[in-house]
């Protein structure tokens, strides 16, 4: 303790001039923004964190190369049917999103992780229950935020369909229509994907396996239905109507086929869809019991946090 | 080759649970060949779509995808990579013995599978299942080498990964028939139809022009990973 004597004079000048005042602990009498403030305020970040908003460049990439990549050949095939003078579009709407489903699973396995992984390997799950929302507002809201991300992913290509096909004179009534079918299928798409991925996401902190992971799951459970479709009879120039049976197998083929048979969109027997009333039935059941089961085991998952 | 990171890269792998959850790819595999095995369709189309389309084609890329990127990146990524560079040993010996690690653990899970899947399916006829053996274990060997160097390279390893081995060489490669000349895939698909009786396999790419390219592609892919790593940044990235 051996300051230079202007140093100590210094302080003493400076602790007469400014007084500490004791004014006790006070705690916040403020309005409080509440639970569902909170549950609301996930939801909105973690649907910006799904596009990479608000986060760094890199993050912003994947999910704008996969909207491209989504919407792109929407505008070719509007641009070739208005210039062909065609009477409606060559591929219809439900149509183009199991076309180019890759790009809607490949967003969801590079995204799915994002919104859940990564709470979990930097342990930060606790701290947003240490705050009033529940693990039930937490789940809640990374699951709204994954589906509201998938249905603008699929939303935008279709939206670029509708609004080229009518601006190029082609029919209303029947574009609407099959706008509207192609929108229930990326509602089904959207819910049935989120649930599925954000389970697989949910379960491992390691965002590199939980990709690769989802991934696996959707092309393997795919290509498994193409070769027990191909096995009961579906490479065949007769398609009998069991072979469709083997859609239930795979996530994508199970909304595929629903959307066609209760739309009927089903021109040639090839196309994937619900074999009759019993197979609508038995798809839309399995279908809701994958979004129940998985929004339950995720819910359970968190419990344990 | 150095043991010892050899020993903890395959702890890293197949330790815990990770280990089960890689066999349910020959397991698939097996059971769809038994599956088939029943039905009373061409044997040797149902064997090329089986071994070609599912294994070398689907669960090859996956798996090479998954032990690639997670001999190496998932360390990358929780920075425990340090304590191991940090260690008195040259980088290319890191890299070596991490792809042999991959490169073996890729041929027990997918190459040992596809040859019983093909004794199941067709037995000995053709020389199918030895062919699509060989092509697996090339073509597994340098997807091996190339997700490994992804992984040192990119944050988003996976990802990219995903997006060659999908969108390149399955989108891509089903419409414009130049793609897949760049296609490991077709390189083992190639090696596959040298093997096979004559007519029973087809491939677009030449036995020519496959081999050069899988070692070239794996050597480089090697080399380039080992100066990547030599001079590896470790920065958060978000």
């Amino acid at each position: 303790m051996s300051l230079p004597p202007e140093a100590t004079a210094n302080r003493t000048a400076a602790a007469d001039s400014g007084v500490i005042h004791n004014i006790g602990y006070r705690s916040y009498q403020g309005p409080r923004l509440g639970r569902s403030y909170a549950t609301r305020s996930l939801f909105v970040q973690s649907l910006r964190a799904a596009y990479g908003l608000g986060r760094s460049g890199k993050s912003k990439v994947l999910p704008v190369l996969v909207l491209g990549a989504l919407a792109a050949p929407a505008l070719v095939i509007v641009a070739y049917a208005i210039l062909q003078h065609a009477k409606q579009l060559p591929v219809d709407y439900p149509q183009y999103l199991s076309t180019f489903s890759i790009f809607i699973e490949i967003f969801l396995a590079a995204q799915a992780p994002v919104l859940m992984s990564r709470d979990l390997r930097y342990q930060t799950v606790p701290l947003y229950f240490s705050r009033p929302i529940t693990r039930g507002d937490y789940v809640r809201a990374k699951f709204g935020a994954m589906v509201s991300a998938m249905l603008i992913l699929m939303a935008v290509p279709l939206l670029v369909l509708y609004l080229g096909s009518i601006l190029g004179g082609l029919p209303l009534g029947h574009n609407t229509g099959h706008l509207l079918y192609g929108l229930v299928a990326a509602v089904l798409y959207a819910v049935l994907y989120s649930a599925l991925g954000l389970l697989i996401a949910a379960s491992t902190p390691r965002r590199g396996f939980g990709v690769a992971a989802i991934m696996g799951a959707l092309v393997v459970s795919s290509i498994f239905a193409g070769v027990v479709f191909g096995l009961s009879g579906g490479l065949n120039g007769y398609v009998p109507e069991s072979a469709h049976w083997s859609a239930v197998l795979s996530p994508s083929m199970l909304v595929d086929g629903l959307v066609n048979q209760v739309f009927g969109l089903v021109g040639d027997p090839r196309t994937t869809h619900a074999p009759g009333a019993l197979g609508v039935a038995v798809f839309a059941v399995e279908i809701a019991a994958l979004v129940v089961g998985s929004y339950w085991l995720m819910l359970s998952r968190y419990r344990k946090i | 080759m150095n043991r010892t990171v050899a020993r903890l890269t395959v702890l890293g792998l197949l330790g815990r649970r990770r280990g089960a959850l890689l066999l349910v790819v020959p397991a698939l595999l097996l059971v769809i060949s038994v599956i088939a095995r029943g039905a009373d369709v061409d044997k040797h189309d149902l064997a090329v779509s089986i071994l070609g389309q599912l294994s070398l084609g689907t669960l090859v890329p996956i798996l090479g995808l998954v032990v690639g990127t997670g001999v190496i990146a998932t360390e990358i990524d929780d920075g425990s990579i340090v304590y191991l560079l940090a260690k008195p040993l040259p980088r290319w010996k890191i890299i070596t013995t991490k792809l042999a690690v991959a490169i073996v653990t890729t041929w027990v899970f997918a190459a040992v599978p596809t040859f019983l899947a093909g004794l199941i399916l067709v037995g000995t006829q053709d020389n199918l299942a030895v062919a699509f053996t060989l092509g697996t274990m090339v073509s597994g060997a340098a997807y091996s080498a190339l997700f490994l160097l992804l992984g040192v390279v990119t944050r988003h390893a996976v990802v990219a990964g995903l997006a060659y081995a999908l969108v390149w060489e399955s989108l891509v490669g089903n419409f414009v028939n130049g793609a897949k000349t760049l296609s490991v895939q077709q390189w083992g698909l190639s090696v596959a139809r040298t093997v096979a009786a004559d007519g029973s396999i087809s491939a677009p790419v030449a036995l020519g022009v496959a081999v050069p390219l899988l070692i070239v592609v794996t050597v480089a892919a090697t080399a380039f990973a080992s100066v990547k790593l030599a001079g590896l940044t470790l920065a958060a990235e978000e």
